[in-house]
């Protein structure tokens, strides 16, 4: 349903006119999809604001990288700042204080605290090696005790016994005091669902707080929630001073955007992110991973990385004058060929081209794939030094040499020279263009932009 | 005893809750909008902070901009105070929502077998409790399946709703294949000659395979028995979700065969605004609200009241 941000921008900047770098048009008119993928994404509306103006910012005047679609380049800018606004430290549980060290749990009815609990306990103990201690403070839903009892069992920590009656400041007390005689190291300490808006829940939450000083208030929230992840996030955050926040139910498919919507306007840490109901299911946060999450892009920003990486710029220079000059022999093709590849075969390349959905369709028509490129290599790598610099020559027989020494078919090398002269003419005609016309195309990228499918 | 569940609400009881629910959700939106206009025209800017607040709703950025833009078609230019461009956009979606205020008839089988479904912790057990409270009060006899033999304690939380709402509890030990207790629940509920079967089970996210295939398995189990069980199938959905609860519909109702539709957790701060579009787009009946944790928190859903406080007026 929804379409990736690269088709879209795909589609915006295809009717754009080329130029070196993006003006405040390009960047105006890309933001706007952006804007709209964001809120699909479920990122609050202010926070979508905010994260706009501070792209824009950045994104008009910016270089177009020659081998990188604008759209590409846009979402290479979108991408890096998502990143950096979900923050780039591993944080992990602060446990720097005098044992036990409290951990408080809060959050909204049913967003996983009590799975949480019980996942952060099993690791703390596992990994960190931590004698952990679990207490439920939740005297309001049904079960919830014994709930986290169950669970305790199953990931072989230590709960508090329950004291039927007991209320949760006084549970939260009793627990300090079992784990210090006992020497646990960690407590954490389960709540009760509530809403921001329910003074006297919030209230006893707060008072909580003050009696055990938590070195961390995790604020535990659903991956699946929408606008009101900022209100949330804001009240727990100015009621609890929150310290980080687990993110539940990335397993399912929503496009997380209330990950950044948390983090901007607390900015407090994501620490965790909750990833299935088993309690193994609880891993470390990865901000580029949500960050193509939301942007619902797979992996085209590190295509992006790639080809700054790959495409060494002398080659570039020395490949735009050629183009400038109009020629375009073999070897200039199997030097595109060969950078596809580097840069992640056919498909990778694909995301990068402008128009991407219409050339995708010409390719399929044409039965191209990453396969048919090796060939395509073999078949050139096949040809004498002379008969790559001058086509013409490749004569019937030439031509059955080649196949044979590249294990293919006449056919199959009639095709390349056919694909090469399409290539060629369209360098010419991007030669009469100029510098402009260049900027326009970047380096012709390859064949699918232009031509290559139309025989 | 009323075929309709939804009819006996106390009318009080309801705009009461609504209110104390829907009214913080109205407060920002209609606070929003109030402070967009002191009377003056309706142009594009008016019209793009009228979708802004929407969107701010979860109504979703294509449903906020077709709704905005009708009302823009049929009232550009005219001046309309902040009041009157609140009715005309509840009117422009309760308009949408009309066809989904329907209520549960619960007279088309004896048991009346009604499975309950949906992602994790949105609300699905709770959800049961308050339709058996509900239910009993309406003088009928109620038999609910502990479905969900997965979740620590899922019993446990389901026996303490039974005893609250006076209604028997069948269960398996934990564990146990979740299908094979729901077909001997309706063997239960039929010998004790039960109004209502209630089958709760395990919050499951729709994209994974495996657990949506066990949905399917217990759909097909109880159709065994009875080939016209289940007879509603209720996806209960979290007020507090996002765009993620359109997919949540499309592939629930694919599998498990939904009928209708629970919004819980309404008297939170989120609004609920991805109603809007799943009404639009699937045309399921929204059979109640969740406003609240306690047995009496359960609310027909009203279209109109819901569109009014949704844009902050008065139910
Ligand atoms: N798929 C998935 N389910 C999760 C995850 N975390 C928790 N759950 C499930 O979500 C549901 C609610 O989890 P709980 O831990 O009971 O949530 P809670 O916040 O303690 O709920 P309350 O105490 O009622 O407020 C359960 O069905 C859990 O199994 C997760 O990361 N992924
Ligand atoms: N504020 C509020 N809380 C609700 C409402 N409905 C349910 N809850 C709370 O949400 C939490 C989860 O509810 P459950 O009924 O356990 O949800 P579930 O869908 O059965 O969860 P799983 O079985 O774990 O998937 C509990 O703390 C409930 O008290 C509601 O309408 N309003
Ligand atoms: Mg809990
Ligand atoms: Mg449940």
């Amino acid at each position: 349903m929804f379409d990736t941000l690269s088709a879209r921008l795909g589609q915006v900047f295809d009717k754009l006119r080329g130029r070196g770098a993006l003006s405040e048009g390009d960047v105006d008119e890309a933001l706007r999809e952006v804007r709209v993928a964001l809120l699909e994404a479920d990122v609050a509306l202010p926070v979508v604001k905010d994260f706009l103006a501070q792209v824009r910012e950045h994104a008009v005047g910016q270089e177009v990288i020659r081998s990188v679609a604008p759209a590409q380049m846009v979402i290479k800018i979108v991408y890096d700042h998502l990143v950096s606004t979900l923050g780039s430290e591993a944080a992990g549980i602060n446990l720097a204080a005098q044992p036990p060290v409290p951990v408080l749990m809060v959050g909204l009815q049913g967003s996983g605290k009590t799975t949480t609990t019980a996942k952060l306990a099993l690791r703390l103990q596992n990994e960190n090696k931590k004698k952990v201690m679990m207490a439920s403070l939740d005297v309001h839903r049904p079960a919830a005790q014994e709930q986290l009892r169950v669970l305790g069992e199953q990931a072989g920590v230590v709960t508090l016994p329950v004291i039927a009656g007991q209320q949760p400041v006084d549970i939260a007390k009793r627990a300090m005091d079992a784990a210090r005689l006992r020497g646990f190291d960690v407590v954490l300490l389960d709540t009760a669902g509530r809403l921001s808006i329910d003074e006297a829940l919030m209230a006893e939450a707060s008072l909580v707080r003050t009696a055990v000083r938590p070195s961390e208030v995790l604020l535990v929230a659903d991956a699946l929630t929408g606008q009101d992840a900022v209100t949330t996030a804001k009240a727990f955050h100015a009621r609890l001073g929150v310290t980080g926040i687990v993110l539940t139910r990335v397993d399912g498919d929503s496009r997380g955007g209330a990950a950044l919507s948390m983090r901007a306007v607390t900015g407090v840490p994501i620490k965790f992110l909750g990833a299935g109901e088993k309690l193994d299911a609880l891993e470390p946060f990865y901000p580029d991973r949500i960050a193509s999450r939301i942007l619902g892009m797979g992996d085209i920003v590190s295509l992006v990385e790639k080809a700054k990486a790959t495409i060494d710029e002398d080659d570039a220079k020395k490949m735009e004058a050629k183009l400038l000059a109009g020629s375009f022999d073999m070897d200039d093709y199997a030097s595109q060929i060969k950078q596809m590849r580097k840069m992640g075969g056919l498909d990778g390349v694909m995301a990068m081209l402008p128009g991407v959905a219409k050339a995708k369709a010409q390719l399929a028509a044409a039965n191209i794939d990453d396969k048919l490129l090796a060939r395509q290599l073999a078949i050139i790598q096949s040809m004498t030094k002379e008969e790559r610099r001058k086509v013409k020559i490749l004569d019937a027989s030439r031509r059955r040499r080649i196949a044979e020494g590249s294990g293919t078919s006449v056919p199959e090398v009639n095709k390349v020279l056919k694909q090469h002269r399409t290539m060629a003419d369209m360098v010419k005609k991007i030669g009469k263009l100029g510098p402009k016309g260049l900027a326009r195309h970047g380096l012709p990228g390859f064949p699918g932009t232009a031509g290559f499918g139309r025989n | 005893m009323t075929g309709s569940t939804t009819g006996s609400a106390p009318a009080l009881g309801w705009l009461a809750r609504l209110r104390t629910g829907l009214s913080k959700t109205a407060g920002a939106l209609g606070g929003g909008i109030a402070g967009l206009l002191g009377g003056r025209k309706i142009d594009r800017a008016t019209l793009q902070e009228l979708e802004d607040q929407l969107v701010a709703a979860d109504l979703g950025v294509r449903v906020a901009g077709r709704i905005t833009k009708r009302l823009g078609d049929t009232r550009m230019g005219r001046e309309l105070t902040p009041v009157e461009l609140r009715e005309a956009l509840a009117e422009e979606i309760a308009g949408v929502l009309a066809p989904a205020e329907r209520a549960l008839d619960l007279t088309a089988a004896k048991p009346f077998v009604l499975l309950v479904v949906g992602v994790n912790g949105t609300g699905k057990t709770t959800t049961i409790g308050k339709l058996a409270a509900r239910m009993r009060g309406e003088g009928r006899k109620v038999m609910i399946a502990a479905g969900d033999t997965f979740r620590a304690a899922a019993i446990e939380q389901l026996r303490v709703w039974g005893e609250r709402a006076g209604a028997e509890v069948v269960a398996d030990a934990p564990g146990a294949d979740a299908a094979g207790l729901a077909f001997t629940a309706l063997q239960k509920a039929r010998e004790a000659k039960a109004d209502v079967l209630l089958i709760d089970t395990a919050g499951r996210l729709q994209n994974k395979a495996d657990l949506m295939a066990e949905l399917a398995k217990i759909v097909r189990v109880l159709h065994k028995l009875d080939t016209t069980a289940p007879h509603a199938v209720l996806l209960v959905l979290d007020a507090t979700t996002g765009q993620n609860a359109r997919s949540q519909v499309e592939v629930f109702r694919g599998i498990a065969e939904v009928s209708g539709l629970v919004m819980a957790k309404l008297d939170g701060t989120a609004r609920g605004g991805m109603l809007v579009a799943i009404a639009e787009e699937f045309g399921l009946p929204v059979y109640f609200i969740g406003v609240g944790e306690g047995v009496d928190d359960l609310q027909p859903f009203r279209a109109t009241e819901f569109a009014r406080s949704l844009v902050g007026l008065e139910p």
